[in-house]
């Protein structure tokens, strides 16, 4: 299992059954994937549907049936369909139990960085900045560094998302949950020790006295 | 009851230097016949409002290319180059309104409010200058309604009374933007003898349809 997988197959174990779910593009959008068998979780696409599934076979597709990337999605029995003012009516309403969403950084606050980078990237927030200050979870899924700079950092400095404090960090390395009191250390990788974490995470984190290894049911 | 146009004497309608709402996201429900219309005629100086400016050679992006935009509100313009590209040389102005946001400030346009509150926002770039107004303990975003001279809409159904329907995602922005422009254009697939809509189906209603673009031959 390559880091995107562990990632995406640890924030599926967040999921419950019945709960609404928005996945952001990317990494986030492959925990679909992996929904623990016999759950129903219906998933948002914030351009107009909740209860979407895979793209259909060639030749099958609808020009009006896309996920908020342009690609072409299927509807799921008991799916809807609604315009631009209703689907974030669902997100800021508090009525979208959880979204997924890709980092940047992850501050020592828990304040996340995902939608640009100053004089380099300026791809707009879209719908991630009423995400963050909507969801009644927010999950964080990423690496835990990029070109060997740890992304969970003291203070962000690149521009926030939100003020909010986001509730998960999962990451390749550990699964880290931001409290009043700081970044709490929950979870470690397979064959990553508590030490190995802590010395690949700028910013301090509170480190119980067991941290456990995740565990994926009949895989490891 | 109104009589279907070409989508070029609709574009004939369209001054330069208006502001434009559009229908679209990544170019799905977008009214790509009106765009091509406006780069035929040469259109320059427009204001478009929408969510993204989609891709290069498609919906909006076809304006983008063309040069007959100077400024653009949207929450997203990552997935056309020529957009930032334009932005970088000076040729665009472009202004980000986080998705939900942009909504709301279009329907309180629409809808005769004088702004929404929304907690989107607090804490980042988008709340500088912005006033922050407390309710109940809780902070909210004053941000403004949003109008336009035009709304360019697409449509699935229309009747010659103007009502129209939408299909699955191709709805997006276009319900709400049909509310906030001085004149409405709307570009359907199909046009329909009135009745044959019926009435609870009906999502934008004809009263606020100024125009009608004749069906795709």
């Amino acid at each position: 299992m390559d880091a995107k997988e562990l990632i995406a197959r640890r924030v599926a174990q967040e999921l419950r059954d019945g709960m609404l779910v928005n996945l952001g593009i990317g990494l986030p959008t492959t925990v679909s994937r992996y929904v623990p068998a016999g759950m129903l979780i219906a998933f948002q696409s914030e351009n107009g549907i909740v209860g979407f599934g895979a793209a259909p076979p060639d030749g099958m597709e609808d020009p009006n049936l896309t996920d908020a990337g342009g690609g072409y999605i299927s509807a799921l029995p008991g799916a809807f369909a609604f315009d631009s003012a209703v689907s974030f009516m669902l997100i800021r309403g508090g009525h979208l139990d959880m979204t997924v969403l890709g980092g940047l950084q992850v501050d020592a606050k828990g304040r996340l960085a995902n939608w640009m980078v100053p004089g380099k990237l300026v791809p707009g927030m879209g719908g991630a900045m009423d995400l963050v200050a909507g969801a009644r979870r927010v999950v964080v899924a990423m690496q835990h560094a990029a070109k060997g700079e740890s992304k969970i950092v003291p203070a962000l400095t690149l521009p926030p998302t939100a003020a909010r404090r986001v509730d998960l960090i999962v990451t390749d390395l550990a699964v880290i949950a931001p409290t009043e009191a700081g970044l709490e250390l929950r979870e470690r990788a397979p064959g990553v020790s508590v030490e190995e974490v802590v010395a690949a995470t700028a910013a301090p984190l509170i480190v119980p006295p067991e941290v456990p290894a995740m565990r994926f049911a009949g895989i490891m | 009851m109104r009589k279907a146009m070409t989508a070029r004497e609709a574009a004939a309608l369209i001054p330069d230097g208006a502001s434009i709402l559009f229908g679209g996201f990544m170019g799905v429900g977008t009214p790509t016949r009106l765009f091509d219309a406006l780069v035929a005629r040469g259109a320059r100086g427009l204001t478009v409002i929408g969510n993204d400016t989609a891709r290069p050679g498609r919906g909006v992006g076809r304006l983008i290319d063309a040069g007959c935009v100077t400024r653009v509100v949207a929450s997203h313009i990552g997935t056309n180059p020529v957009t930032q590209q334009k932005m970088i040389a000076g040729e665009l102005e472009v202004e980000l309104v986080p998705q939900g946001t942009l909504a709301e400030r279009i329907r309180a346009g629409g809808a005769g409010l004088g702004g929404v509150l929304t907690p989107t926002g607090l804490g980042t770039v988008v709340a500088e200058g912005k006033q922050v107004v407390t309710v109940d303990g809780r902070d909210f975003l004053l941000e403004r309604p949003i109008r336009a001279d035009f709304a360019l809409l697409h449509a699935f159904e229309a009747d010659y009374y103007g009502n129209l329907t939408y299909r699955l995602t191709a709805a997006n922005f276009n319900p709400v933007i049909a509310f906030a422009a001085d004149c409405v254009i709307a570009e359907p697939d199909e046009i329909v003898p009135v009745g044959v809509i019926p009435p609870d189906a009906v999502r934008t209603p004809g009263v606020l349809v100024d125009h009608l673009v004749e069906r795709p031959r």
